[in-house]
């Protein structure tokens, strides 16, 4: 009865537009063992109290004093009472009566809620703001203290304070049908039959109704669980039941005098409730997975195969031995991505190099795994995925071999990071001095005015306007650009060697993503720094990068000069990505696309996991592992008819 | 800061409004006579002309309600029908009581609840199950019949604490906390495992938002990543949270309060549903919409300090 506040867990509705299958729900629910046990539990106890006077060893009110007290034994179950009247009787006798208070609740919820929430989620305007209002209000109110007022003017009714509490809790519950129904209004099947002339109310009770009922049968069983808390309450209060009744709530109350000799009374009553209790939340909880697993099936599933053998590693160069000029060298690089039931490669054996000051691009299209491999070398993977396996070369140390602790060390200092959503990646809750502040002190453990000067020549650095206001202000308080502005002086801080930006344009405006390449050039200038590009977009590449790594299904297709790549593709992937870019587009001539799309991580095709969409694939692409090798001039491609197609003049 | 509490004043008005002329409409609106209802069969036709005329049901309606509501702006709501005295007072010497319970509940509830669902968010698996359990059982015991297994165990059996009664902080601050242990652990109960629960999604929600990865990348501190900026984004739903249980810890006071015979404003509730005596109950109704509404108002703030958004707006 102290939790007013009902619902836990999320609310799980059916995607807009979709009618929920009939009869799915309870056919996935027998399928739970927690809903047939806790659904069994529950009915036992409904037919054992309807059936009390056949099945109860006494009457409720036979008196057996000789075993008064008595605990648990073979001629009463469960007990005897201060009387010797067995507990176990007057359990099942009293059952009864606590069910019809809460099936008036429920009644009572489902009467009023399920109308009001339909109706302000689908009339929507005056009549929902007023329902809100009311809503607001009523949930302001304890509930128990209305329903006590009540009881003091119609004493001793249990059936008019439980329709009380029915109606003090429905505004809640209205609310969230009302969130059901709201999705709903737009849905293409209310959409046809409004088209095709049925009118609002018979969409309302016909089609909304049917739709909301399964979140209305979830919500019951949890307000069949305050419902029976705050009937058992009334009871123990002495409010609608006498000492001498069978009632569940007053034979806690009895047991409380009895508390310092014969504790054991406690133990049937109390326990029941509370057994019954967490059945109807666990039986509400199983409903409401099955009605998630139900949209599950819905949904369109995404087959997940279990991650099989690593792929054999490319014979690159000296593929295991950093390049002795290299700033950065990845090798061989493998990430997995494991939920519950299956281990998913997103990253398959990656290797590259980056130099002193130079600028590499990752590119590829999404799902390629580009991210995560930037991701994966910072060490901010994701909870679910994992790195398994290769080695992080930092000026010949590797980095992954280093503990946490060594690690947090070069973040800032070493590796900074730049990421896609400029907004996002800002704390909103501090000003841009506050969170500037905090990278400034630690990296040059500076404070007072050596910070502010610190944090101002950073902003100045990035080119921001009237850095001393911008300091001062909120995240939310700044524009796109200005707020990628903010996140490049943050990376740049620690004064990193090595700067990773994952798609740092892609959420700006066209004139604002020319501003902030130029903003990586210039500092890049000032600093010397190496900077990774991660991004999907041809045009960023040709403007800032020196090389370009073509990524598709987790590997590397191909590795070259930027001038070179642009000249002359030597893989059909990167052909084929070059040909759609807008920006090559011919006049008057189609754009080209890519047929198909990237198969997801689990669904990579065996061979070359291009050649389903490759327009100069053979048989033999699918055959067998294709290993990245070199063309001459640094370069290297994955493709095994490219010296045929070289020689044709196809690449 | 002086505008979102005025704002808020402002809306909260029509909430007391509202909830007094629903106490007041349903006594009205009751069949039957209600100072038959209150007084029994057996009465004196002195006794019930008083009653009726406490009551106020010896004039029309409206004159009635607008009595009601003048007298309530000049802080009389009223006398006792059981014993004659004026309620306001009889309900100021006890709110002490119910105020002493709800904060702490809150405060112990929040430091545990927040705290565990923090943990279980950073490390899970076996926490995360403790806290779904804790959840779990804090919803499911009746909380009247947990104080009664609680005063068996650590008053009756281990004499740690008083298993009823109440110690005025006056006469002793030591008593007067080992009074409250008891009642607050039972009020907690259901709302420790809300909170955590709430705490360790809002927490997760917060981990995966990309400033997160910003500041780790820069080489903020693990500490300061932690306690400044995942806790106070977190705060923010946490927050909204707790005046949420708060209406349903009001509503425990009133089992709570009764079980172990304290004498705040719950246990004097049902003691007047009782005796019938009307006027304590729409009195204490009162007092428990003004705290409420005073609760919101420390949410609202505690939202705007929070999040910066909102201070603007």
């Amino acid at each position: 009865m102290s939790n007013d506040v009902i619902t836990p867990g999320p609310v799980v509705t059916t995607g807009p537009g979709t009618r929920p299958p009939r009869w799915l729900l309870l056919k996935t629910l027998v399928r739970k063992p927690l809903a047939l046990v806790t659904g069994g539990f529950l009915l036992v106890i409904i037919l054992a109290s309807l059936a009390a006077p056949l099945i109860a060893p006494y009457q409720p009110t036979a008196l057996d004093l000789p075993n008064a007290f008595s605990g648990p034994t073979a001629k009463h179950l469960l007990g005897a009472d201060e009387l010797g009247r067995d507990v176990l009787t007057r359990l099942l006798y009293g059952g009864l009566q606590i069910e019809i208070g809460v099936l008036e609740g429920i009644l009572t919820v489902l009467v009023v809620a399920i109308p009001l929430g339909i109706l302000s989620g689908y009339l929507g305007g005056i009549f929902d703001r007023v329902m809100s209002a009311i809503t607001d209000a009523i949930l302001a109110i304890p509930a128990i203290i209305l329903v006590l007022v009540i009881l003091s003017l119609f004493p001793n009714n249990s059936h008019v304070s439980m329709i009380g509490f029915g109606l003090l809790i429905s505004p809640g519950i209205a609310r969230i049908i009302r969130g059901v129904t709201l999705p709903l209004r737009e849905a293409d099947f209310v959409a046809a039959a409004r088209i095709s002339g049925v009118s609002e109310l018979q969409i309302m009770a016909r089609h909304i109704l049917t739709a909301v009922l399964r979140t209305a049968i979830i919500q019951a069983s949890f307000v069949a669980a305050s419902a029976l808390h705050f009937v058992v309450a009334l009871g123990y209060l002495g409010l609608t039941a006498s000492p001498g009744q069978p009632d569940w709530g007053q034979m806690v109350a009895v047991a409380a005098t009895q508390i310092t000799s014969h504790p054991w009374l406690l133990v049937p009553p109390g326990g029941l409730v509370a057994l019954t209790v967490l059945a109807l939340i666990l039986f509400g909880n199983a409903l409401r997975d099955s009605s998630a697993n139900v949209n599950q099936v819905a949904a369109m599933a995404e087959p997940v195969l279990p991650v099989g053998p690593p792929t054999p590693v490319a014979p690159v160069k000296d593929a295991q031995l950093p390049a002795p000029d290299a700033l950065l060298a990845v090798r061989d690089l493998s990430v997995v991505f494991s939920n519950r039931k299956n281990q998913t490669r997103i990253v398959d054996g990656v290797s590259f190099d980056v130099r002193p000051g130079e600028t590499v691009g990752l590119m590829g299209e999404s799902g390629a795994g580009k991210s995560i491999t930037a991701l994966a070398i910072l060490r901010l993977l994701p909870g679910a995925a994992r790195l398994t396996g290769g080695q992080v070369f930092f000026e010949g140390r590797d980095l992954v071999a280093l503990n946490d602790r060594e690690f947090d060390r070069l973040r800032g200092t070493t590796l900074g990071l730049v990421s896609q959503e400029p907004l996002s990646s800002l704390d909103p809750t501090f000003t841009v001095g506050s969170q500037l502040g905090e990278l400034v002190r630690r990296h040059d453990r500076v404070s007072g005015p050596k910070l502010k000067a610190r944090c101002l020549e950073l902003l100045n650095q990035v080119q921001l306007p009237d850095p001393a206001r911008v300091l001062k202000s909120y995240p939310h308080e700044l524009s796109g650009g200005m707020a990628q502005r903010v996140a490049l002086a943050m990376a740049l801080a620690g004064r990193p060697r090595l700067l990773v930006a994952d798609e740092p344009t892609t959420a700006l405006d066209v004139t604002v993503q020319k501003e902030i390449l130029a903003l990586f050039r210039k500092v890049q200038q000032e600093t010397g720094m190496a900077i990774l590009l991660v991004t999907h977009n041809f045009g960023v590449v040709a403007d800032i990068c020196d090389r370009v790594f073509v990524m598709y299904a987790g590997q590397v297709f191909e590795d070259a000069g930027v001038y070179e790549l642009f000249r002359r593709p030597l893989n059909p992937y990167s052909q084929g990505l070059l040909r759609a870019n807008p920006a090559k587009a011919q006049p008057g001539q189609p754009l080209q696309v890519i047929p198909g799309r990237v198969p997801s991580p689990g669904n990579w095709p065996p061979g070359c996991r291009f050649a389903p969409r490759c327009p100069y694939a053979q048989p033999e692409c699918t055959t067998r592992f294709i290993p990245l090798v070199e063309t001459g001039q640094g370069r290297l491609s994955r493709c095994i008819r490219l010296g045929e197609l070289v020689e044709k003049e196809l690449l | 800061m002086f505008k979102i509490i005025g704002y808020r004043l402002l809306v909260s008005l029509p909430l007391l409004f509202f909830v007094t002329a629903l106490t007041f409409f349903l006594v009205s609106f009751t069949p039957g006579d209600p100072a038959v209802v209150i007084l029994g069969q057996n009465h004196t036709p002195e006794e019930y002309q008083r009653v009726r005329e406490q009551l106020g049901l010896t004039q029309p309606l409206l004159v009635r309600y607008g009595d009601w509501l003048g007298d309530i702006v000049q802080g009389n709501l009223g006398t006792s029908i059981f014993n004659q005295e004026p309620v306001v007072a009889i309900l100021n010497s006890r709110v002490g009581v119910t105020l002493s319970l709800v904060l702490g509940t809150t405060l112990v509830s929040t430091l545990v609840g927040v705290g565990l669902g923090l943990a279980s968010a950073l490390r899970r698996g076996f926490l995360a199950t403790i806290v779904d359990t804790v959840s779990l059982l804090g919803f499911a015991l009746p909380n009247f019949w947990l104080a009664l297994v609680l005063v068996a165990i650590f008053s009756i059996g281990l004499h740690w604490l008083p298993a009823i009664g109440y110690v005025d902080p006056a006469t002793s601050p030591g008593d007067w906390l080992r009074s409250l242990v008891l009642p607050v652990l039972v009020l907690s109960a259901p709302i420790i495992g809300v909170l955590a629960q709430q705490t360790r999604n809002a927490v997760l929600e917060v981990l995966d938002r990309p400033f997160i990865q910003t500041l780790r990348a820069g080489g903020a501190s693990p500490a300061s990543i932690l306690f400044r900026h995942i806790l106070r984004n977190a705060a923010i739903p946490i927050v909204t949270v707790v005046g949420l249980t708060f209406v349903g810890l009001l509503s425990g006071t009133v089992i709570v309060e009764t079980v172990f015979a304290l004498p705040g404003l719950g246990g004097l509730a049902v003691q007047a549903t009782s005796r019938h005596d009307l006027p304590i109950i729409q009195g204490v109704v009162f007092y428990f919409t003004v705290i409420v509404i005073v609760v919101n108002l420390l949410v609202d703030l505690a939202y705007a300090w929070l999040n910066p958004r909102v201070r603007v707006a």
